[in-house]
């Protein structure tokens, strides 16, 4: 594989962003998927928990969220593919005075709907949710959310308090999911000025009432945009999905080893389709010493092991909850990345895999993007007509119900 | 004669690639000698203090040979000329940290 920091990808180029313990990787290729360059350790020696690509409005954006040990962490955005990378004096999230709180680490980055060009999103820990209507620049705690009752109540997991999912609805704009472990799913309708839990049906089992109203320990939500009312959930302990936007949730963990794991990822094109990479819930590793990344077609009815290219003797992998990603093409590619630092990818849906990376430091997130991909071709993206934006003006006023 | 900072390479960055910054000789506690700081190189705050204003769990400071924990934290007294040593602790063993 040939390493340089000099060549960048072309229009067309499938880049995957892998965070690390230890620094960030950016490895690309073309839409065959078979040979890939890299770049990186970027921020060698931080902690890279989350990573997104911002192609909206022409940019082609990679954002970090990188933390050094002792000095704290930050967000960090790039250009020109990692070739260089802003350098904000201050740290661009901060907890407000009267929070009384200080920034941990932030866990996800999510940019907005292609409507709203300029709105990022990034969960943290101390679970919380924070907003940037300018690309960036200035970021705000959604109050909504912050005041919310419960949150004293939310207890951490083991990884920390943390808001770890972010799920803008594809088409209203006052609609969005969040995930935090462990308190469980919230969501809002009104712009984030008030939240309601979206916790029916999910086990806690953890907890004396397993089916509490929150505190669900909540490893990953994804959706589909062509299906927004469908959700699909991997739980600490069950997988869920549900058809209603995330009323209520039913159980869809018939014909898996365990319904123990961290990531959950939609298929782009078909709804219906989902991966897991399931743990065993002592070693949380692939169950039997197998690595194993499943799959359903329907929605969850059943599932079936993807396992061409992939150990299937004493190989204990695990693979965290921003591990798993699938990039847009067609056939769609689905990538994960492990604790022992090896990255795995199809190119054919999962359906056989090639070893991209190994002895990288332990892997935190893989995210994917198409370099040039015009935004109405990406299947992940819906054009909106009602816009009002998710107003920072909004987010002021705590409403709980 | 100033009060002398001396940086960490990770921190040089922030302050025009300088090992050591000197500061006025008024400066009666650490806190009033690292505000001149900031104000100096703005982007060192954020990394050796919280947003809480404590100073970070994994950073050391040092007036001479004491650390400024044991000495009264940041309303440690400074003096003219002396020398205000800030270090990355040691981290290791701990997943998640360094190890």
């Amino acid at each position: 594989m040939q390493s340089s920091s000099r060549l960048k990808p072309n229009d067309g180029s499938v880049v995957l962003l892998v965070g690390t313990t230890k620094g960030a990787f950016l490895y690309w290729s073309d839409a065959e998927r078979s040979q890939w360059r890299f770049s990186g350790p970027h921020f060698p020696g931080h902690v890279v928990y989350a990573a997104a690509y911002d192609g909206r409005a022409g940019r082609r954006r990679i954002w970090l969220s990188s933390q050094h040990y002792a000095f704290g962490v930050n967000l960090y955005s790039s250009d020109d593919f990692g070739q260089s990378w802003t350098k904000p004096e201050a740290a661009l999230i901060k907890f407000p005075e009267d929070t009384g709180l200080e920034l941990k680490q932030i866990w996800q980055i999510a940019v907005g709907r292609d409507a709203e060009p300029d709105t990022l999103y990034c969960g943290v820990e101390p679970a919380a949710l924070f907003e940037s209507n300018d690309a960036g620049r200035n970021w705000s705690l959604v109050r909504g959310l912050h005041n919310h009752p419960h949150r004293p109540q939310w207890s951490p997991g083991g990884g920390g308090l943390c808001l770890h999912t972010i799920l803008p609805h594809p088409t209203d704009p006052n609609r969005m999911h969040v995930a935090i472990s462990a308190g469980g799913v919230y969501r809002t309708e009104d712009g984030g000025r008030s939240w309601n839990v979206s916790n029916h049906g999910i086990s806690a089992e953890f907890l004396p009432n397993p089916f509490p109203e929150f505190g669900q320990c909540v490893h990953k939500i994804d959706r589909h945009p062509s299906q927004p009312e469908r959700l699909f959930l991997q739980n600490h302990g069950g997988l869920f999905r549900s058809d209603n936007g995330g009323e209520s949730w039913k159980s869809i963990a018939q014909g898996v080893p365990s319904d123990f794991g961290f990531p959950m990822v939609l298929h782009p094109h078909d709804p219906d389709t989902a991966y897991i990479f399931p743990l065993s819930r002592e070693m949380r590793c692939g169950p039997d010493g197998k690595v194993r990344v499943y799959r359903t077609k329907n929605a969850g009815r059943s599932w079936e092991p993807l396992t061409r290219g992939l150990p299937q003797k004493a190989a204990y992998e695990t693979v965290l909850r921003d591990g798993l990603a699938v990039d847009s093409l067609k056939p769609a590619g689905v990538y994960f990345g492990t604790r022992s630092g090896k990255l795995y990818g199809s190119a054919n849906g999962g359906h056989g895999w090639r070893l991209i990376a190994d002895g990288l430091p332990p892997i935190a997130c893989v995210q994917t993007a198409v370099v040039g991909e015009r935004a109405e071709a990406r299947p992940r993206t819906v054009w909106m007509t009602a816009r009002k934006p998710f107003r920072r003006a909004a987010l002021g006023a705590p409403r709980q119900r | 004669m100033p009060i002398r900072v001396l940086l960490p390479s990770y921190l040089r960055s922030f302050a025009g690639g300088r090992r050591e910054v000197a500061l006025s000789p008024a400066a009666r506690t650490v806190a009033e000698a690292l505000e001149e700081l900031w104000r100096l190189h703005p982007g060192l705050r954020d990394r050796v203090l919280t947003e809480r204003g404590a100073v970070r769990p994994y950073v050391n400071i040092f007036v001479g040979q004491a650390n400024i924990r044991e000495a009264g934290g940041l309303a440690a007294p400074v003096s003219e000329g002396c020398e205000i040593l800030i270090v990355p602790n040691v981290a290791g063993g701990c997943p998640g940290q360094r190890g």
